[in-house]
């Protein structure tokens, strides 16, 4: 028997769902300063909507406390705006409880490395089937620029004069080690790169993990312009393709062998390597996702962008319904006057 | 062989041994059997915290006490009648709540010398005249059941695990209880091990022999059954009760039921109880922490299911941040404390009422929310529906207090039929026409629920301050002014819709009692008990903590003296002086055991001859 609440949202959608990126923004400004890189995330996020092919009403965005916990406020959508830290837990209650609905979740490299941390790490290996897109830009924005989890040691914040202490995280290692079995990296400085990473991200059956590199102009600038800027981004970065060669470079001169469990830079142009000698990358080998994610902070080597590990695994709300579908189906719909009368009950007349 | 046949009104019963003895179960057995033969019974299993402590110390004992009566039972008695000790321990540790003239049947091979020791006795209490006061029943249980079972070819392993049947067959025999009961659950429970069945089945019965037979029994005790309202009834605990409460409210409100928790004691059950309930359709996420308990119930409250979160106070305090987005957004969720005796762990095996302050004020900015206690375990169930129903009719988070006596404690309760329980349907938002999220109902303030999936009506919500009506982030210093005053007026105007307090005992008294909780068991057999004496006392119990019966200030203003006993140092006492400004009298035992009847039956008399000296 449907509930009231079945009842009401399964309603047919009236009219089309052929959206234009432009019915995902609301009647609001956008509050980020200008220049924060918070603004390449919003466009191909809006630019993806309509392509997840179902009624707008059927999406919803969580997000926590910072910068980027002003997300759902941009989006045309149902949003929640919740507490610091919480937004994959309140996400993942909202999907367990409503399958129906697309669940995002926008949150920062404080929101979701510090005080949600623990949140983070269960929804990785949980499963969910949730999209995460952190806004990772290392430092505490919203409260002014104190050091975040992935502040690097010596980064000078207004709460590290001195220069930080603490070794930063590495999140997409994090969420590989913590069980995610989407995980993947862009940078604000590339939408549509971005705009690819969302679309996989959404059509990926389970939790899904975005680090995004996002430039806060205000208390980090330039924080990744190390790797990202224009004249040095192909030198520096590499591009993570499912069954591709690890090329990169200016002049794609360069590659990635594996020697034991290191991946080392080769020079394609000395006649010593090949482009079949190289690493080529699978989604689906979830060792080599180990190995590329413990090349961000080597400084050997270049910073690695793309898909790390795209792994098909029941999600957690699949398999919460075939729990129940299981019992409906061996043991019957429950009725509940038997379940308060139970097994040990007398009758008094 | 003669035996008397005695007709009692009441009687207390404690079974008690190392965990490993099986107390909990024959205790257990004991109740149903006794509920379902028509006696009233209230229950009470109080076990260490250590999973399996070590055998025969007096920190391992494990007990569990059961008071029968052919006219209402509010608690588990104060003094025992019937000790079953299977060791040493087990009678020290009980020893002095025995009734003089009570009956020990003791377990001779638990008082060896290594058990003497382990509970530090320098002689044998079955044998140095200590126990004079009492009828001692000294007997082998484990020897007796070998000559019972003797070529039966039944394991000794078996034969030691069968002991608690043994002494649950005496005294079934000593209360003339049928044995139907357990046989029939012994069948159920081993009906792929004909060996344990058999054995167990012939001890139950050789228990029960034994009695007949042996002089040491000369008198048999029987009640008559207590007077209950036609109906189906079973035992059952608090938490149980929780339990099918949220599981009936999400069939009332008909939408789904989401439980978000995080295991503590005591009120894990909760858990483990909806856990099992996937047929009903329920979903349940144990979470990662009681922050992502509350957070996932917001989340699913959020999308339009009926949800709660379960813990006791240190779980609670970790979720009062979340209480406060529950509040601002104003989403319906129920959170269940299952109080114990704190601060931090503290005793947590053990009963308290010190988390009111916590349930009341335990919140950053002006963040009210109704507060209901239950006050026994049968109550659990009704209280349950009513936090989902002030929960969903005003669009709030409410807190429903139990505790650790009668979550775990049980009681018999009248099974309810549907049909007798209040509609719960929600106010769902479904019209998008002229919608906006902080439109209110103008009678009860609450704003329509609108979740997603709704079309037309996509809108954003969330901690921030928002503009009264629109829902739209507003930092309008006028603007929140209103909404924390409307936040306010929401919960005081649940006043309305609560019934008034109906006062027990002697309306005409000069004494008032003023109880919440799970004290209601005590105080109300201590009032009945007052009252029969011809002795004045009013008494009022509150299940509404926040906001209070309209009618709490008037029954206040009518009595000159007013005591409080609870659980704590005096939070009620003090939130009620602070609202009506009358002096009280508190009554507080912080011990991590809940009052008894006569304590209080001693304070009330202590009050009234005050007066007569003043006088
Ligand atoms: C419980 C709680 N603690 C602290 C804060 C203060 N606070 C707000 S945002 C924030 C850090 C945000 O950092 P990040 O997630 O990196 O977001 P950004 O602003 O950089 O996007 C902190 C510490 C808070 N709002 N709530
Ligand atoms: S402070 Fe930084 S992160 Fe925040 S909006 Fe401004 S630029 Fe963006
Ligand atoms: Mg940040």
């Amino acid at each position: 028997m449907k509930t009231l609440l079945e009842e009401i949202i399964s309603k047919p959608h009236i009219g089309t769902i052929e959206y234009e990126p432009k019915d995902f923004k609301p009647d609001v400004d956008v509050r980020w300063c200008a220049g924060c890189g918070g603004y390449s995330i919003l466009s191909p996020v809006q630019r993806i909507m309509p392509e997840l092919g179902i009624p707008k009403e059927k999406i919803a965005f969580i997000s926590g406390i910072g910068c980027s916990g002003r997300f759902p406020y941009y989006m045309d959508v149902y949003g929640f705006h919740g507490i610091h830290g919480r937004a994959i837990a309140i996400a993942s209650g909202l999907k367990i409880g409503r399958p129906d609905l697309s669940v995002w979740v926008a949150t920062g490299d404080g929101d979701n490395m510090s005080i949600g941390g623990n949140h983070f790490i269960h929804g990785c290996r949980r499963n969910t089937d949730i999209n995460v897109i952190m806004f990772n830009n290392e430092v505490y924005s919203l409260t002014k620029g104190q050091y975040s989890p992935t502040s690097h040691k010596g980064q000078i914040t207004k709460s590290s004069p001195l220069g930080a202490l603490d070794e930063p995280f590495n999140p997409a290692a994090l969420a590989l080690g913590a069980g995610a079995t989407f995980v993947a990296r862009g940078i604000d400085k590339d939408r549509n790169h971005l705009q690819y990473l969302f679309e996989r991200a959404a059509a990926h059956n389970g939790f899904s993990f975005i680090e995004v590199y996002t430039n806060c102009n205000i208390f980090n600038d330039g924080a990744f312009d190390s790797f990202t800027k224009k004249d040095v981004r192909e030198d520096m970065t590499v591009m993570l393709e499912h069954g591709k060669p690890l090329i990169f470079g200016k002049d794609r001169d360069k590659g990635i062998i594996i020697d034991g469990f290191k991946p080392k830079v080769v020079s394609l142009t000395d006649g010593k390597y090949t482009i079949d000698d190289l690493l080529v990358h699978d989604e689906k080998d979830s060792t080599l996702a180990f190995i590329l994610g413990n090349m961000t902070y080597n400084p050997d080597v270049p910073r690695p962008l793309g898909i790390f590990q795209s792994l098909e695994r029941s999600s957690y709300n699949d398999s919460v319904q075939a729990q129940i579908d299981h019992e409906v189906a061996t043991k019957g719909e429950g009725n509940i006057t038997e379940l308060l009368v139970g097994k040990e009950s007398w009758v008094v007349k | 062989m003669e035996k008397e046949i005695i007709y009692l009104d009441e009687i207390t019963v404690r079974f008690a041994g190392d965990s490993g003895d099986g107390m909990q179960l024959a205790g257990k057995q004991f109740s149903d059997t006794s509920a379902s033969s028509g006696v009233d019974v209230n229950t009470f299993p109080d076990f260490p915290s250590e999973i399996r402590a070590p055998e025969g110390t007096l920190y391992g004992v494990s007990a569990f006490q059961i008071k029968l009566g052919s006219s209402s039972v509010n608690t588990h008695g104060d003094e025992i009648d019937l000790l079953v000790a299977m060791n040493a321990s087990s009678l020290k540790v009980n020893v002095n709540n025995l009734k003089v003239g009570g009956i020990i049947i003791a377990n001779i091979e638990g008082f060896d010398s290594r058990n003497l020791k382990l509970a530090k006795y320098t002689s044998n209490p079955l044998e140095d005249g200590s126990l004079k006061k009492f009828n001692v029943i000294a007997l082998d249980i484990e020897a007796i059941i070998k000559e019972e079972l003797k070529g039966s070819g039944i394991s000794p392993k078996i034969v030691k695990k069968s002991k608690n049947f043994f002494a649950l067959g005496i005294t079934y025999w000593l209360f003339n209880r049928p044995m139907e009961p357990t046989v029939k659950w012994l069948n159920a429970k081993f009906k792929k091990d004909a060996d344990v069945l058999e054995a167990n089945i012939r001890v139950l019965n050789a228990g029960w022999n034994y009695a007949l037979k042996n002089e040491a029994f000369k008198k048999q005790y029987t009640l008559q059954p207590a007077k209950f309202e036609k109906g189906t009834y079973r035992n059952i605990s608090g938490n149980h009760a929780v339990a099918l409460g949220l599981v009936t409210a999400s069939k009332k409100a008909n939408i789904p039921l989401f439980l978000g928790t995080y295991p503590i004691t005591p009120a894990t059950d909760i858990l483990q109880y909806i856990s099992g309930y996937k047929k009903y359709g329920i979903r349940h996420l144990q979470a990662e922490d009681e922050i992502a308990g509350i957070a996932s119930a917001i989340g699913a409250s959020y999308g339009g299911n009926l949800a709660a979160t379960t813990t006791s106070g240190p779980g609670l305090s970790l979720k009062i941040e979340a209480i406060g987005l529950a509040v601002m957004t104003e989403l319906p969720l129920v959170i269940v404390d299952v109080m114990r005796a704190g601060p931090s762990t503290g005793l947590p095996t053990k009963p308290e009422q010190s988390d009111l302050f916590q349930a009341m004020y335990g919140r950053h900015g002006e963040a009210p929310l109704p507060v209901l206690a239950a006050a026994s375990a049968a109550d659990c169930f009704a209280m349950t529906i009513e936090a989902a129903r002030l929960a969903l009719k005003y669009m709030t988070p409410v807190i429903l207090l139990t505790d650790g006596y009668i979550a775990q404690g049980t009681e018999p309760w009248r099974i309810p039929e549907l049909s007798e329980l209040p509609d719960l349907t929600p106010n769902f938002a479904t019209d998008p026409e002229g919608f906006a999220p902080y439109i209110r109902d103008p009678e009860t303030l609450a704003r329509m629920w609108a979740v997603p999936g709704m079309q037309g009506m996509e809108h954003r919500i969330g901690g921030l301050e928002k503009q009264n009506i629109t829902g739209a982030v507003s930092h309008d210093p006028e603007n929140h002014q209103k909404m924390v005053e409307i936040r306010q007026e929401k919960i005081d105007r649940i006043a309305r819709d609560i019934p008034n307090l109906e006062i027990m005992g002697n309306a005409d008294a000069e004494l008032l009692i003023i109880g919440w909780g799970s004290t209601y068991g005590a105080i109300k057999s201590a009032v009945d008990a007052k009252t029969k004496e011809g002795v004045k006392v009013a008494y009022v119990h509150l299940k509404h903590l926040n906001p209070f019966p309209s009618n709490l200030g008037d029954v206040i203003s009518k009595y000159k003296t007013i005591l409080v006993p609870e659980m704590n140092l005096g939070q009620l006492r003090t939130i009620l002086h602070s609202k009506f400004l009358v002096p009280i009298i508190g009554m507080n035992k912080v011990q991590g055991i809940p009052f008894k009847t006569s304590e209080i039956k001693a304070k009330i008399d202590e009050l009234l001859s005050e007066k007569e000296a003043v006088i």
